[in-house]
């Protein structure tokens, strides 16, 4: 059997809502059960007292990145299927320095704020409730800024290709800055005095 | 919604695991990763094409997500899966008693002033998620596991954002 099942036709459209949602109520799960939901948490790792965002965020991106390796490597999941979001450096590099600042000031991102005020946040409410007023504007002003937007397209782009490593290689680089980034991460908690 | 003490969280690593393990399981059922921003994108769409359908399609974002007009704008990916994201968190703050209608906030911050910076922090999350093509989920998570460039960038810039502007904010969580 050959993955992804969806782009080798083993269901339809209307299927892959279903799964859509039962990733979903996975995803929530997971990211409720880290203490996602909560937006004193979340902010925690901008002051090195709870440094869960980086060990969980890390955590995930190295099983999964482990997982994507090992079933490409067996010849059960066709990697090139696998849907790659096109890289724009600039407006990347912008773009993540801006949500950065949003995440500060509002305590969460999209997937956080919706576990958020689905366990009752008012904060997380008032949050998503600011994305759509910012999709709203960012619709409106679209026209003006999309040429930045859309800038320096390098298509859909890989580490292991822009670098011409090997693939292997990448994915122990990875594995090896996330367990030394752990080990800090512990010690940054211990001496800032965990969380209160 | 209960009364119970609040269960303490799992283990950073072991949520980590779960988490990477459902988005393994998107890459290979669907052959994508997990979002949330689009999500917005769509509801956006969809409202705004309620109350002024002249404006949302001639306005070429909307139309985006509007399309031909003969698929419902909900219909989509990405709605179902935060619907299933926002089940699943509410199953799981249920399950551990911390589900509840409160206010995230550190001590020396009013509910005003919060829930003030709770509606901006949103309107700049927005305009950085579409500038990069992806939030937390759609980019640093997806694109962080697929070796993305972009993602990698993005991720870091995230972490870079928020240390630079963190000693300003800090009335707001300590």
């Amino acid at each position: 059997m050959m993955t992804p099942l969806y782009k080798y036709g083993y269901f339809g459209d209307e299927f892959s809502l279903i799964a859509a949602f039962v990733l979903g109520l996975g995803f929530g799960f997971a990211l409720e059960r880290a203490g996602f939901g909560s937006a004193r948490k979340l902010a925690a790792q901008f002051y090195l007292y709870d440094m869960s965002v980086f060990k969980v965020m890390f955590t995930a991106i190295v099983t999964a990145m482990l997982g994507v390796t090992y079933l490409g490597w067996i010849g059960w999941l066709d990697l090139s299927l696998v849907y790659l979001v096109p890289t724009h450096l600039g407006p990347q590099i912008l773009g993540g320095l801006v949500l950065g600042v949003g995440f500060v000031v509002g305590g969460y991102c999209p997937g956080t704020s919706v576990a958020a005020l689905a366990t009752g946040r008012i904060d997380a409410i008032l949050y998503a409730l600011g994305i759509l007023a910012g999709t709203f504007v960012y619709a409106e002003v679209y026209p003006w800024i999309k040429d930045f937007v859309n800038s320096g397209a390098m298509g859909q782009v890989t580490l292991p290709q822009i670098f011409d490593i090997p693939w292997g290689l990448v994915v122990f680089a990875v594995v090896a800055i996330a367990v030394v980034g752990f080990w800090g991460a512990a010690s940054i908690e211990r001496r800032s005095g965990g969380n209160p | 919604m209960n009364n119970r003490p609040a269960s303490p969280y799992a283990n950073p690593h072991l949520a980590g695991i779960g988490l990477g393990l459902v988005l393994l399981a998107a890459f290979v059922v669907m052959g994508r990763g997990l979002g949330a921003s689009g999500a917005f994108g769509s509801t956006m769409s969809w409202l705004v094409n309620l109350v002024a359908p002249t404006h949302a399609q001639a306005n070429e974002y909307f139309q985006g997500y509007l399309g031909d007009g003969t698929t419902h704008p909900l219909k989509a990916w990405l709605v179902f899966e935060v619907i299933g994201l926002a089940t699943g968190a509410l199953l799981s703050g249920l399950l551990a008693g911390r589900a509840r209608f409160t206010v995230e906030k550190g001590p020396r911050v009013s509910t005003g002033v919060r829930l003030v910076c709770a509606f901006a922090g949103g309107i700049l999350m927005a305009f950085g998620a579409h500038l990069a093509r992806g939030c937390t989920s759609g980019q640093a998570l997806t694109g962080g596991a697929l070796l993305n460039v972009g993602s990698w960038a993005f991720m870091l810039m995230v972490f870079v954002g928020g240390y630079a502007v963190a000693w300003f904010f800090r009335w707001q969580w300590r």
